[in-house]
């Protein structure tokens, strides 16, 4: 990309010729990057918007089943709203409709680039980057009609091979029942791809596709799958490129920061915020565990507290919760030894296998990162519980009959359960857990959208006034304006119409105090 | 043949013996070194060995079979395990630009541990095991090397005993080598039908249609499952065991069954009655209800750890490294032999090295010394000798065969490439 001033007129014809061959289908793979010049101002609007989508996009995937009818509204909508291209627009072919189609191809495109700056860096902001922008792709060709999809592969040459008839035919049976969507009609009617097993892994993983001898039989209407793995495969490339060309770009003053910020800013609040340190004693943790802790670290208490023993999962997602909300790495290992001595594990041994990788927690070992506590995404989305395991959210990991049970026995009214439970049955799982606050904490309607088991801890505090309360400040400064989680409507943007001086005051605005939680 | 039985406290003793005479060191540096195909496969291989005390070494690594065989003599790790194959050597890892260091490949591996069944299981708990519960493990190994083979195309798959309550797999496919963590993580889930911690307590759920791979497992758990969950574990048996089943029955079933297990008693019949009433409803109800086929799998499928399957630099603990607890070595299982495999027939160090103490027995006597043979050689084939003469001889050989056949299909490849190459 060129952020120079010099308007050069020979590539200003170049960038003529080569717009229909960027923007002639709504949809491309990124595959060159855009080579115009544009003005600080609206390379911020670019980036801060499509990071906008992406939160979305990331938030709907908790909330909604993806590609599920409500979600693929919602995305649209939000689409629609940051004047991202849609497939319904496209369709209606209004040519003088402002912003042009063109424009927001031209927005999709640079904006996916200039995020490439921004999360090249790490490996977690890659593999976060890489996740929303496939699950954006995904939802935008699906939504694509059948000749538009022709019209993709053709465009960007990618052929897979199919099998015979002969092939097909042998193996009807398996196929149908391999997918829940393909009938003996479809295998008729329909071409079926054979490529690797890796090509394909959000297939295998769901056991969604037939597979014989390390190969996949995927019916035409899945191809979405090789193409996302084909497009994951040169978005993940072109990040390693990116970061290497990375230290040029960030040697332009005016975009340093603003890269900077706008990479932090994906994750939100991450908790990690010393200030509260040392508040908390550890004989308040009994009491503070049912008063203030979300149902999910309640229920680890609990059971460390009854089996003298937790496993990694469990370790590792309780353990850095009380670091967020204040023990101290000495804390930290008295209350583990403590309560691991009374079990099978004797002080000696827990100081050999357990001790390091509490130290481990805190920063003080091995590569000395200094974790964060778990978000709601990631307790509900990673690492699910298995046998022996207590870890994951109770929304999310346990039996509809169980949860309800807990819930009564923790005094939450028949009318509340069956709240809380509709919730968890719609799949709003950080909703249900909020309510959850809502019904234990007497409050009608809680002033925060919650995403973190740590926020949880301390809105709590702040209404009971309790030791935990002493982060407030910090976080009330520091709340996020990004959209939040689940049902709140997509972020009021101003609705497509001219974007010019006024709007982009507003949004520079916007973007200011998205700076301040960075 | 002596019972040695195995104590703790004579490990130490044992140790520097095993790893002189026994430890099959030229078969262990063929298997990882991989016919030396790929550019110091073997040198970039971490090995972590833990001594007394619990005392862990990792990120060691060897440049050649010796060096690796003297640091293990000189050291006398009680357990060995075996990580990836890095960027660089991993003993050098602090020299390199942090961030350089990467696992590259490693085996694609599986672990199965009986504590994972605690649930499901009466017999015993936590690290026991019985022949009993053992068919758990059987039935594991079955299903998942099926799945490896036909649905995988995996042809290079080492199950090996633990020492103690549980089996590994070494899927040493170039392929499977070469895998990303996404496609193990993918590969691990396509393999897991039981689903969910302690808060959960139906753990299996199955949807129209049955996939083709859950099919081939339920012929697999349908051979063993009268035998060993009717019978063996008794779980329609007992008041509180039969509970535990009935709760994974839809309600209105449950209530139908409560009433008639009061007369039906035989467990046999009583699991016909279970597969009758889940027949009715499958011709009743149009979404499948398949709470009997439910029930089959979460006492009997597979539970994998599927946090070590899915890392690349996940360390896994080594076959043939003795297990310090029982003192059993750990060994490759035979599949031909599979429902034979007795964990508590696997010889321990003490017995294998007490063997080495018996007197030759026919046969076997000393060949006569070759003079122009020198030194090295001599030792060589006298360590080839020693382990012969233990139990643990039909392991090794179990372990050279499959050596044997990846070296052929090796070989294979390579007459392959060239003749395409010829092609042009």
């Amino acid at each position: 990309m060129e952020f120079g001033s010099k308007g050069n007129r020979r590539k200003k014809m170049l960038v003529n010729a080569q717009a229909e061959q960027l923007y002639g289908h709504c949809l491309q793979f990124y595959s060159q990057p855009p080579i115009e010049n544009i003005s600080l101002s609206e390379f911020e609007i670019f980036a801060v918007e499509r990071l906008k989508l992406l939160k979305t996009v990331e938030n709907l995937g908790v909330s909604h089943v993806k590609a599920s009818e409500l979600y693929n509204k919602k995305l649209d909508k939000e689409l629609s709203n940051l004047n991202f291209p849609i497939r319904a627009e496209a369709d209606d072919k209004k040519p003088f409709s402002v912003p042009s189609e063109y424009d927001k191809r031209r927005k999709d495109h640079i904006s996916h680039f200039i995020l490439r700056l921004a999360y090249c860096q790490t490996e977690d902001l890659r593999r976060w980057f890489i996740q929303q922008e496939i699950d954006l792709f995904r939802h935008r060709f699906n939504d694509l009609k059948a000749q538009y999809k022709k019209e993709f592969l053709h465009r960007n040459s990618l052929h897979y091979d199919t099998i015979t008839v002969e092939e097909k035919n042998s193996l009807t049976k398996k196929l149908i029942n391999s997918s829940f969507a393909v009938s003996g009609v479809t295998v008729k009617e329909e071409d079926f791809y054979k490529v690797p097993f890796q090509d394909a892994l959000d297939l295998v993983r769901g056991r969604k596709v037939y597979l014989q001898e390390g190969f996949v039989y995927i019916p035409h209407m899945d191809i979405v799958t090789i193409i996302l793995n084909d497009f994951r495969t040169r978005l993940s490339k072109a990040l390693a490129l990116t970061a290497r060309s990375l230290p040029a770009v960030l040697s332009d003053e005016r975009l340093q920061p603003l890269l900077n910020h706008l990479s932090h800013a994906y994750v939100g609040q991450d908790y990690s915020i010393q200030k509260s340190i040392g508040k908390i004693s550890l004989d308040q943790i009994d009491p503070l565990s049912a008063k203030s802790f979300p149902l999910c670290t309640r229920q680890l208490h609990r059971a460390l507290r009854e089996s003298h023993h937790l496993r990694h999962g469990g370790r590792m997602q309780y353990g850095l919760f009380l670091k967020g909300i204040g023990l101290t790495l000495d804390q930290a290992l008295q209350f583990w030894r403590s309560e691991f001595v009374k079990g099978k594990v004797d002080a000696d041994k827990f100081d050999k296998a357990y001790a390091y990788s509490i130290r481990h927690m805190f920063g003080k070992e091995g590569k000395r990162t200094d974790y964060t506590p778990y978000s709601c995404m990631k307790v509900i989305l990673s690492n699910p519980p298995s046998q022996g395991d207590h870890h994951g959210c109770p929304f999310r990991h346990s039996d509809p009959e169980l949860l309800k049970q807990k819930l009564q026995s923790y005094k939450v009214s028949s009318g509340g359960v069956s709240q809380i439970l509709e919730l968890v049955k719609g799949m709003h799982y950080q909703l249900a857990c909020q309510k959850y606050f809502e019904l234990t904490h007497n409050v009608e309607d809680s002033v925060f959208s919650l995403n973190h088991p740590n926020q949880y801890f301390i809105e709590s505090q702040k209404l009971l006034g309790g030791p935990g309360a002493g982060v407030k400040v910090e976080v009330k400064r520091e709340d996020n304006p990004i959209p939040k989680p689940s049902l709140v409507a997509p972020c009021q943007t101003p609705a497509p119409g001219n974007v010019p001086q006024d709007v982009a005051a507003e949004m520079s605005e916007d973007l200011d105090s998205f700076f301040q939680d960075a | 043949m002596p019972a040695a039985e195995y104590d703790q406290a004579s490990l130490p003793d044992l140790l520097p013996l095993y790893y002189r005479r026994l430890f099959p060191f030229s078969q262990y540096y063929r298997w990882l070194n991989y016919g030396g195909v790929t550019k110091n496969y073997f040198q970039n291989r971490e090995f972590s060995f833990t001594l007394k005390d619990d005392i862990y070494l990792r990120y060691q690594s060897f440049s050649t079979q010796s060096e690796l065989e003297k640091e293990m003599q000189k050291i006398n790790p009680y357990k060995i395990d075996i990580g990836a194959v890095y960027s660089h050597r991993p003993n050098q890892h602090n020299t390199v630009k942090s961030g350089s260091f990467q696992a590259l490949e490693k085996e694609l591996v599986f672990d199965i541990d009986m504590t994972d069944y605690d649930d499901v299981r009466s017999c015993c708990s936590a690290a026991d095991i019985c022949p009993k519960c053992w068919t758990l493990m059987t039935i594991a190994i079955r299903i998942l090397d099926r799945a490896l083979r036909d649905d995988f195309g995996f042809h290079h798959r080492l199950w090996v005993y633990s020492g103690r309550r549980g089996v590994h797999c070494w899927v040493c496919d170039e392929t499977a080598r070469k895998l990303s963590v996404a496609a193990r993580s993918a590969v691990a889930e396509y393999l897991s039908l039981v689903k969910g911690g302690e808060e959960t307590v139906r753990k299996v759920t199955l949807t129209d249609p049955i996939h083709p791979f859950i099919r081939e497992s339920l012929t697999v758990v349908e051979r063993y499952f009268s035998p060993y969950a009717l019978l063996g574990q008794d779980i329609l048996g007992s008041k509180e065991a039969t509970d535990k089943v009935l709760g994974l029955v839809p309600e209105d079933v449950r209530k139908e069954l409560l009433v008639e297990f009061q007369t039906i008693k035989n467990p046999e019949k009583r699991w016909g009655r279970i597969e009758t009433m889940a027949k009715n409803k499958l011709t009743t109800v149009k979404k499948g209800h398949y709470f009997d086929k439910e029930i089959m799998l979460q006492y009997c499928y597979p539970r994998l750890d599927v946090n070590v399957s899915k890392g690349v630099n996940h360390l896994l603990k080594s076959p043939f490294s003795v297990h310090p607890k029982t003192g059993r070595i750990s060994v490759p299982i035979d599949l031909r032999e599979l429902d034979q495999f007795d964990p508590f027939d696997v010889p321990t160090i003490s017995l294998i090295c007490e063997e080495l103490d018996l007197p030759l027995v026919a046969g076997e006597e000393e060949e006569p010394e070759d003079t122009k043979e020198n030194e090295k050689e001599a030792g060589e084939r006298r360590k080839i000798r020693d382990y012969k003469r233990t139990s643990l001889a039909k392991y090794v050989k179990l372990f050279d065969q499959f050596l044997e056949e990846m070296a052929r299909s090796r070989k294979g490849e390579l007459l392959r490439k060239s003749d395409f190459q010829k092609d042009f």
